[in-house]
């Protein structure tokens, strides 16, 4: 019972520690100045329309290097804990409507992907978007498939490949351009044309094939381990 | 009005869901619970003027997350009937 | 509206803590965690809501002129957008760790784990 009351203090603790953000949100009517920035200089020297994209990819590059070496360092630790053994037998096997669908399905949801990552300085989405809904393709084709293959060997060079290449132009960057990870490598091109905005959709195709190659691997190595 | 009312109502669904996570029996139900909540929240996101946040979250809070949940379900259920060394 | 879902956020850190404290079973601890990680995006998410603004993506229709009192704010999205592919990665490495543990105690309720108590 003593337990109970020590972690009732600890949640009335984080209550009365959380509370004041209740009230003293939605106060301004402006953006800060950072924002401001970021909104009024994003267009004019990188060529973004799509603002999110700029601070990922540019403004706070660095930090975004960060978030794939963590993402990486999961995987890695997910793939140590759970060493991949033989492939089973599925216990019952997928139907013909559900094998075939999926089989149509996987490119399309696939094509998607691709799409979501390109266009990441044009419209909502980016490389983590489009890696994650290129992983779901793979995932429907795990559940759907009789027998799928994935070749780990194959996602593996394409992981570290993919993360080399993020780094070698956030070095060019350096050598190039205004410092690390600076997009504008490249022209800015015209405003709104997918060829535009500097490296940006080149670091985000690098992203999206990193994060879904790292989710694939993850979901593989969780469902043939038994 | 539609948008403050989806949002009050998508506030109480998260609540619920949240509570029933917590405490219902059946595990499965508990993940499924907390693949509502996650769903809910990508609505809410989109209500909030972040597409991009929306896109992540319907992708991977309710979908790749609940399906990670399930695999480690169906590994702990395949180690206790023993075909494991 | 931006009160109810910042009130909202907090509820579910709340909750998700209250979870974690409290249930015995591993994996729903890690559901707790979870749940703490959305009300967490919830709450800085709705940090950078301005009412009666757009997405901050700057086609035609918002359009270049002016643009910071049309927007809302662009840097916590791109935080939380972040912040949440890493929270899958790192429930798939506890969850993995959960495996691991089961398979060398066949349990997952936390009191059999008491290697470390006083």
């Amino acid at each position: 019972m003593i337990k109970r009351l020590f972690v009732l203090l600890a949640v009335a603790g984080m209550a009365v520690i959380l509370i004041p953000f209740v009230s003293g949100n939605g106060a301004g009517d402006a953006l800060n100045n950072v924002a401001a920035t970021y909104v009024e200089d994003a267009p004019r020297d990188l060529g973004t329309m799509n603002i999110v994209t700029a601070v990922i990819v540019t403004y706070r590059g660095l930090d975004t290097l960060g978030e794939v070496l963590v993402l990486f360092i999961a995987t890695a630790g997910v793939g140590f804990l759970l060493k991949k053994r033989r492939e089973g037998d599925p216990v019952q096997p997928p139907s013909e409507i559900l094998s075939t669908g999926g089989m149509i399905l996987m490119p399309l949801i696939v094509l998607f992907g691709i799409y979501v990552f390109s266009h990441g300085h044009l419209t909502p989405g980016g490389g983590f978007q489009g890696g994650v809904i290129i992983a779901t393709a793979f995932l429907l084709a795990m559940l759907s498939a009789r027998r799928l293959p994935i070749y780990s060997g194959l996602l593996t060079w394409i992981e570290s490949v993919s993360g080399f290449a993020y780094l070698a132009v956030g070095v060019l960057g350096l050598v190039l351009a205004g410092g690390f990870l600076d997009s504008r490598l490249l022209p800015a091109g015209r405003y709104g044309s997918l060829l535009s905005s500097g490296t940006i959709p080149l670091i985000y195709t690098f992203i999206g094939l990193k994060v879904g190659t790292e989710l694939v691997s993850i979901l593989d190595k969780l469902r043939s381990n038994q | 009005m539609f948008p403050i009312l989806l949002c009050y109502s998508l506030c109480l669904m998260m609540i619920i869901a949240a509570f029933g996570a917590v405490y219902v029996k059946n595990l499965t139900s508990a993940v499924i619970a907390a693949g509502a909540i996650s769903l809910a929240a990508s609505l809410l996101y989109l209500l909030l003027a972040a597409p991009d946040v929306a896109m992540t979250e319907a992708a991977i809070g309710s979908g790749l997350t609940s399906v990670v949940f399930l695999y480690t379900l169906h590994l702990i259920k395949k180690i206790d009937e023993g075909d494991d060394d | 509206m931006i009160h109810a879902v910042t009130a909202t956020g907090i509820i579910l850190i709340l909750t998700g803590l209250w979870c974690m404290l409290t249930r015995k079973h591993i994996i729903r601890i890690i559901i707790g965690f979870s749940i703490i990680d959305t009300g967490i995006h919830i709450m800085i998410v709705s940090t950078g809501y301005i009412r009666n603004r757009t997405a901050p993506i700057l086609d035609h229709a918002v359009g270049l002129q002016g643009a910071a009192d049309k927007v809302v704010d662009p840097v916590p999205s791109a935080l939380v957008l972040t912040a949440i592919v890493i929270g899958l990665a790192v429930t798939a490495l506890m969850l993995s760790y959960a495996v691991k543990l089961y398979r060398r105690k066949r349990t997952l309720d936390i009191n059999n784990y008491a290697e470390l108590k006083w």
